[in-house]
């Protein structure tokens, strides 16, 4: 059988959290009763027009600039014309020819390795309403529209086909997705649709150069998904060739339910788009002075984060890949270094226990009830002795679940640690007194037996006496 | 005193000397719809309590000894593509038939701030696709110097209802001379400034590159008083330049003197009618006696501006009318069996054969495979089509022309043929290409109907076209004509 190598391009629409819509001035927040964040305009209603809201391309320009595109001189609005009742004016403003950014590409990090993956072009349009289904889709005699999201302003990325396996795509999108919202200029919330992808993917023989015949898959609402459709897509298209058959190049969408890809009816999807420039909005000639004021006022992006911290830190890169991978999980460490300037003994906090309690909780970084701040202070309560390593784990549970600040629950709990060697020399001869076999085992050689001994006393004592001071005292007594 | 005739700056100066009040003016128009609308149908909707409404308001300004503004109280007819708040807008299409927007254009809310009150809504060719106003989808307008003849299109209602005293200056818009053709069919003042002068907020879009409001008036004086009360930027319209609006009425001097006039040989074909080639020619002969340079010259792509116009307009329009498919306001066609069948019979039943022409003909100029050798050299002649212009205009100061070969032609005389009726356009649509203004002043009759002077100018320089129509309009009788009904 043939060997194929698989080639993957992503094209990913972001939604931007300006304040107002594209071409009004409509508010773009999310949610909201159907057909109440509308206007005139955005409604397509006969004789308003569009003007462009300047922030919309501000955000595209800081995007652009964030993933090394060039930004355009000279760039314009086309319009995207096809009939579907989501469209208020049965086209969509959009960018075609000439688009805001062209040329730019990001760094992957896979399995050790560095790939490049170049991004073709970025450009801005707006989004379409929804159309609401009242029961199935095929049994309902008429849908709603709600026009809510209608000329909410999205960019749009388009990558070249430098990808070649599902990881790579999901790395890739992972990696998109952190840096744009570095910038700042969207959420990326897959769930809520500000970030949304389409694959194309194709194979070809191992030796080939030329692209082979590829498909499109849509409804991507997760990495994970992504992944797993490229990777039956993959085995389908591959079965198919195997079996000297050919490619159709069509639209499939993915079924997250039965793990497959099926075909869209090709009709659906037969668009003569019509392109031409938007007579409404003038061409834009981009001030390069501007463009340098937004590159300048860009944020550090995660990779010189990441090489900071490998630099600065002295972390491992696994840690510094992890802990950059979203601004705010790096914001929260950098926060927490500040305060606690020890960061390998943060990293292993955040990315351990803060990151355990967050995934079993679904709780979002940004909603944690630990404040960085917070994780600081019981770092330095263990280095100062107020606490041991063990407390300070079932401390730092009580903090997530209560938001309370860490020495209100060791005063209230009375975990403070018993460092008073007369008190623990009491304790210490009390169980010697209670444990005589252990004693003898212990001088026979077993050095089992302090162990359990330590073990008794921590328990005499709550687990607050000092551990180090127990096993001292101990040996000493046994001597 | 037939209030009806007289023209707006006579009417203010009678406001302010409070001889009449504005409810009497308006009354007067009123009256005078009621009595001659029946014959030239110029209005599709008529507004008279919110003209009287205003009309009370101005003059309780003038009671109270508040300075008007020179349009207050004067009765204006609105085109009926024009959005007005409340107010059935329609483009006279099945499609919009019950369309009452919630929002003014831009323009409209400007005269309303202005005090000019709104008579109501004029016809117009179907989404202002036509030159004889016969495309509207509910009547044909009647030229009132002979009613068995049409007003000319599309803003044939804003036209007649100026030429017939239903209005004392009215709003249009043009896309390839429909204001001037009106104009210079029903005898009356018509301009169509530079593109980008007027906002077309709330126009509704036919062809948004070309597209021009502009008014109509019986004389030059009062079409300046009106540019100035429409013009200049509106945030709401990217289009619209920003540019301070100039006092037009400050140009009209009777002088024109040493004004250099082309006259581009192009426009005064073969084809013309005699008739109206010797009215032209006398009217050149006119403003030469008074002092201006007039000789012949060139604008060599005139003849590729039609089939540019028919690629353009309709690629745009093809486009703009895209929204009107039953989904949320206007006509939705009934027992319809899914949302494709719906746009289908709501698309089919409610544009008329014009509109539909126009909409296939920019599909196609849109079409892959087609878009270049169409739409795309379509655009590239509009480019030498408005060098053409500039180059004159190194010359110039001014360009004249006929404003159309022919007068006012027979109702139902073009309407089985489409070609012959876009010729009417012939002078007309490269101003639009070129995106100068033109303007349609009264420079006589041929056969005892009314021939228009076309004046062309450089951009935004609608100062020209005033001064150098003020004066012939000083020097002559034609404006005061009027035609009876
Ligand atoms: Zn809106």
């Amino acid at each position: 059988m043939a060997q194929y190598e698989t080639v993957i391009g992503l094209e990913v629409h972001i939604e931007l959290k300006t304040r107002s819509k594209v071409f009004c001035d409509s508010t773009t927040e999310f949610g909201g009763d159907p057909n109440t964040h509308v206007c005139p305009v955005c409604l397509g209603l006969p004789g308003t027009l569009p003007v462009v809201n300047k922030t919309v391309v501000e955000y595209a320009i800081r995007a652009a600039l964030a993933i090394n595109c060039s930004i355009a001189e000279f760039s314009k609005f086309d319009r995207k014309n096809y009939y579907y009742p989501d469209m208020p004016k049965n086209y969509q403003i959009s960018q075609y020819d000439l688009p805001i950014a062209l040329g730019g590409y990001l760094d992957i990090e896979l399995d050790g390795d560095t790939r490049r993956v170049g991004i073709t072009r970025l450009h801005m349009e707006e989004d379409t309403g929804k159309l609401v289904h009242q029961g199935t889709i095929t049994t309902t005699p008429f849908s709603l529209v709600d026009y809510n999201r209608a000329g909410v302003p999205l960019i749009e990325i388009v990558s070249e086909p430098d990808m070649r396996s599902p990881e790579e795509a999901r790395r890739y999108l992972e990696k998109l997705k952190a840096i744009i919202q570095y910038t700042g200029v969207s959420d990326c919330k897959m769930e809520e649709g500000s970030l949304r992808c389409d694959a194309n993917i194709s194979l070809r023989p191992v030796s080939s150069t030329e692209l082979g015949t590829k498909t499109e898959i849509k409804n991507l609402n997760s990495f994970r998904a992504l992944q797993r459709a490229l990777s039956y897509e993959i085995e389908r298209q591959t079965k198919v060739l195997g079996e000297g058959g050919r490619i159709v190049q069509e639209t499939r969408t993915w079924d997250e339910g039965k793990g497959i890809t099926l075909p869209l009816r090709s009709k659906e999807f037969a668009h003569d788009y019509r392109y031409f420039p938007d007579p409404d909005l003038v061409p834009m000639i981009i001030d390069r002075e501007w463009v340098e004021d937004i590159r300048s006022s860009l944020p550090e992006l995660p990779d010189d984060r990441r090489q900071r911290y490998i630099g600065e830190y002295g972390l491992p890169e696994y840690d510094a890949t992890i802990l950059t991978d979203t601004k705010e999980l790096a914001d929260y460490f950098e926060d927490c270094v500040n305060a606690y300037p020890n960061p390998k003994v943060v990293s292993n906090w955040v990315m351990g226990d803060l990151t355990r309690l967050l995934n079993s909780g679904a709780v979002d970084i940004t909603e944690c009830s630990i404040g960085p701040e917070q994780l600081a202070l019981l770092l330095q309560l263990m280095d100062k002795g107020t606490i041991s390593g063990k407390i300070a784990k079932a401390v730092f549970e009580e903090m997530f679940a209560t938001g309370k600040d860490p020495e209100v629950i060791v005063r209230d709990k009375g975990l403070v640690q018993i460092s008073d060697e007369g008190a623990i020399v009491a304790i210490v001869d009390e169980i010697l007194a209670g444990n005589p076999k252990s004693v003898e085992d212990f001088r026979a050689g077993k050095e089992k037996a302090l162990g359990f001994l330590v073990g008794q006393v921590m328990k005499a004592t709550k687990g607050k006496a000092n551990p180090d001071l127990v096993n001292r005292l101990l040996k000493e007594k046994l001597q | 005193m037939q209030l009806f005739r007289l023209t707006a700056h006579e009417l203010h100066d009678l406001l302010v000397k409070k001889e009449i009040s504005a409810e009497e003016l308006n009354l007067a128009v009123f009256d005078r719809v009621e009595a001659v609308d029946d014959k030239v149908k110029a209005y599709v909707t008529l507004t008279k309590e919110r003209a009287l409404e205003q009309a009370r308001s101005v003059d309780r300004q003038i009671h109270s000894g508040e300075k008007i503004s020179p349009l207050a109280g004067i009765p204006v007819a609105v085109k009926d593509n024009i959005c007005t708040d409340g107010i059935l807008t329609t483009a006279c299409s099945k499609m919009l038939a019950n369309f009452v927007p919630p929002y003014s254009a831009t323009v409209v809310k400007r005269l309303d701030g202005a005090g000019a009150t709104m008579v109501g809504k004029a016809n117009l060719d179907e989404f202002a696709m036509g030159s004889s106003t016969e495309n509207s989808a509910f009547f044909v307008t009647h030229n009132p110097w002979d009613t068995e003849r049409v007003p000319g299109g599309s803003s044939g209602g804003s036209a007649a209802a100026v030429a017939a005293g239903e209005a004392i200056c009215s709003l249009g818009s043009d896309t390839g001379g429909s204001i001037r053709l009106p104009a210079s069919f029903c005898g009356v003042v018509g301009l169509k400034p530079t593109y980008g002068a007027v906002s077309r907020y709330g126009l509704i879009a036919f062809a948004s590159s070309l597209d021009q409001i502009g008014p109509f008036s019986k004389d030059v004086t009062d079409c300046a008083m009106m540019l100035k009360v429409i013009s200049g930027h509106d945030p709401l319209d990217s289009t619209s330049a920003k540019y301070s609006v100039p006092d037009y009425t400050g140009f009209l001097r009777n002088d024109v003197r040493g004004l250099k006039i082309g006259v581009p040989q192009e426009y005064i074909a073969e084809g013309i009618n005699p008739a109206v080639r010797e009215v032209i020619e006398k009217a050149l002969a006119r403003l030469e006696a008074l002092g201006a340079h007039v000789e012949y010259t060139t604008l060599p792509h005139t003849e590729y501006a039609l089939s540019t116009y028919y690629l353009i307009a309709p690629a745009e329009a093809s486009s703009n009318l895209a929204r009107y498919d039953g989904v949320r306001y206007g006509f939705r066609a009934q027992n319809t069996d899914d949302v494709i069948d719906m746009f289908m019979k709501t698309r089919s039943e409610a544009f008329g054969p014009e509109v539909k022409r126009r909409i296939m003909l920019g599909t196609y100029a849109l079409s892959a495979g087609y878009y270049d050798a169409y739409y795309l050299k379509a655009l590239r002649v509009r480019t030498l089509i408005k060098q053409d212009f500039d180059r004159a205009f190194e010359k110039y100061d001014l360009l004249i022309s006929p404003v159309c070969p022919t007068t006012a032609f027979r109702i139902g005389e073009k309407t089985d043929d489409p070609l012959e009726m876009y010729l009417s356009d012939v002078c007309t649509i490269s101003i639009n290409l070129a995106g100068i203004p033109g303007m349609s002043i009264p420079c006589g009759f041929a056969q005892g109907m009314p021939v228009g002077l076309q004046l062309m100018g450089r951009h935004f320089d609608e100062a020209t076209l005033l001064r150098a129509a003020y004066t012939f309009e000083q020097n002559t009788d034609y404006h005061k004509a009027v035609p009876e009904l």
